[in-house]
């Protein structure tokens, strides 16, 4: 019994990561109507960023956090005017087939540079001590560095004057282009914004397991089942539909091989876009 | 020039209503059967390969079509169809010992009435949560087949020689396939034509088009999508059997390979999506392309880069496709080409 509530308290922390990756796939979707299919590879990138800065510039891996989120948002921007900025508008087949384009070419670079083996940042914290079950610390760590992020999103979106352009855009593009707001900027920052949370979610992600440069399609399907159970859109259904998948990832794991998991990850996605197709977690739009 | 177009509209519109008139079904016979007699012909293995790749490829670009062209829904797990119906025939010949054109049918059709009952479930879910949909169920059914152990699990299924007995042996076995294949590869194309001009594909397009306005004009939307998605599952399936009964070994990765699914959009956007041909060219054209990149050592390593970076350009700058192209620019081409 207390390795079932281990289990559920583990993937609850890690769940929380998941959240938020998928907050960046939200906001984007949020803001511009576009599915953001380089989102796995940009986990990819936060995973080999980090591992870098730490192996190569000798820094610690969450001393390389923000450098991660700098990056990324400044990666996520140089994206949005490649590839996305002539499909936003336009039906959504193109801006799938414009995103997963891109995502085609990082995914192939990143396997010509960093071949396909699996790699591992070096990390170690002391873990928590329960009852005989030992919770990893970077599991916390990485938990409380996910919520800590997601609540400065929070305070940037609601109490900062371009977070609040960014809602206003989000709300009705036209309406706030008429009230002076340069929308295609607000709309790359907006891009650069969950490029960012993908890559730091990613750079999490590597302090607690081993990670290829193909990892990024399994935590991709992760985050879709994780935004849909939040509700597509909503930045803090994200975080909660994370915490959710990573309870039932974690009640399921004493139960079944590990193999099985994208089987009910994925009858998840579709059973709860039949049924709940705003959401489980559906408050107000952010 | 105009009083070509304008003679060349008079007539196209005097025939028109006889489908059979048309030049298209004809070129589709001939072009088949000059692809399936050439390699048998020449007695050239090398050709015939290459030939059974490029018919492959024009058989998922062309049936992928039907769902990215005509009912404008990305199927991103496209290659699922060809996977699970090469796993069904090689279970069918391998176990039961079914004869392979009765196996490669009832691959078809087990998939065909898979994706039914599936698309009635998933494509209630409109647009962009469709393509998720579909991008999630290539990798449920890769770790599903993973785990499935009559099939073998992660190793697969082996065929033994005695499976290509009954064929006159593995040599003779070999041609069989490929002329079944070919086959295959003329038959979409004649089914994306028969679509394309019947009633159910008007519908389609005018999903393409705009899926609320087609709803309000008395398309029944779900139920057409559901048999567009059934409808581009068989001929793939049937391929999918016919390919790995050729190979004699199936397993997992093998049959799932995502990039595949990937290359086949490739092929679709290149060619031309809407069009009939468009596809078949793309395929054909992407098939070729791929062979120059694999013979040079350094593209090797970036041939999905060259495939992304190609798929980007054309969304971005083309998308139209090839055949927008032409029939832009020419437009009576429309009439031998569609």
């Amino acid at each position: 019994m207390i390795g079932i509530v281990a289990s559920v308290v583990d993937g609850v922390l890690v769940g929380a990561v998941y959240g938020l990756a998928a907050m960046g796939l939200t906001l984007i979707w949020g803001v511009m109507n576009v599915i953001n299919l380089t989102h796995g590879a940009m986990i990819v990138l936060g995973m080999f960023g980090v591992y870098f800065l730490a192996t190569a510039a000798g820094l610690s891996p969450y001393g390389g956090v923000p450098i991660v989120i700098v990056l990324g948002f400044l990666f996520g921007v140089v994206v949005y005017w490649v590839s996305v900025n002539r499909v936003v508008g336009r039906p959504v087949l193109m801006s799938l087939l414009a995103t997963f384009a891109m995502n085609m070419v990082l995914i192939g670079l990143g396997t010509a540079l960093w071949s396909t083996s699996p790699y591992n940042v070096p990390v170690t914290l002391p873990g928590i001590t329960w009852q005989g079950y030992t919770f990893t610390g970077t599991h916390i760590m990485a938990a409380a560095l996910a919520g800590a992020i997601a609540g400065l999103l929070y305070l940037f979106l609601y109490r900062t004057r371009r977070g609040k352009a960014i809602r206003a855009v989000a709300d009705n593009r036209e309406a706030a282009e008429l009230t002076g707001i340069p929308t295609k900027q607000v709309l790359s920052m907006a891009f650069g914004l969950g490029v960012a949370l993908a890559c730091v979610s990613g750079a999490l992600i590597a302090t607690l397991f081993p990670f290829t440069v193909l990892s990024g399609s399994s935590y991709q399907l992760k985050s879709f089942v994780v935004t849909v159970l939040g509700g597509l859109g909503n930045p803090a259904g994200a975080l909660i539909g994370g915490v959710a998948l990573g309870l039932i990832e974690g009640l399921a794991t004493p139960f079944m091989p590990v193999s099985w998991t994208p089987i009910i990850e994925f009858a998840l996605f579709v059973a709860t876009l039949i049924a709940f197709p705003r959401g489980i977690f559906a408050f107000s739009r952010a | 020039m105009s009083r070509l177009a304008a003679a060349h509209a008079r007539f196209v519109e005097r025939v028109n209503r006889r489908s059979l008139w048309r030049p298209f079904p004809w070129l589709v016979l001939i072009v088949t059967a000059a692809i399936a007699l050439t390699p048998l012909r020449l007695d050239d293995v090398q050709l015939r390969e290459s030939l059974l790749l490029a018919c492959v490829y024009i058989t998922l670009a062309s049936n992928l079509n039907l769902m990215i062209g005509y009912a404008g829904y990305v199927n991103f797990g496209n290659i699922v169809f060809f996977g699970l119906g090469g796993y069904i025939c090689i279970y069918l010949i391998d176990s039961w010992h079914w004869p392979l054109l009765v196996a490669a049918l009832a691959a078809g059709l087990a998939v065909s009435a898979v994706a039914l009952l599936f698309g009635l479930g998933i494509l209630r879910l409109r647009g962009a949560f469709f393509a998720l949909a579909t991008i999630g169920v290539n990798e449920a059914v890769k770790a599903f087949v993973a785990n499935f152990e009559p099939w073998g699990g992660a190793t697969g299924i082996y065929l033994s020689l005695d499976a290509y007995g009954s064929l006159g042996g593995p040599m003779q076995a070999l041609w069989t396939a490929y002329l079944l294949i070919v086959g295959v590869m003329g038959l979409s194309l004649l089914l994306s034509w028969a679509i394309k001009s019947s009633k159910f594909g008007l519908g389609l397009l005018a999903i393409g088009q705009n899926e609320d306005a087609a709803a309000v004009l008395g398309v029944p939307t779900p139920r057409y999508k559901a048999l567009a998605y059934s409808a581009s599952a068989f001929l793939p399936a049937v391929a999918g059997g016919l390919y790995f009964f050729k190979s004699g070994i199936i397993e997992p990765t093998g049959a799932f390979d995502l990039s595949f699914s990937i290359e086949a959009i490739v092929m679709v956007m290149l060619g031309g999506a809407g069009t009939v041909t468009g596809p078949a060219i793309g395929a054909f054209l992407y098939e070729e392309l791929r062979g120059l990149l694999l013979v040079a050592e350094t593209f090797s390593h970036f041939q999905l880069v060259i495939a992304g970076a190609l798929l980007l350009l054309i969304v971005l700058f083309v998308p139209g496709g090839l055949m927008g192209f032409i029939h832009r620019k020419w437009p009576y081409t429309r009439w031998w080409l569609e």
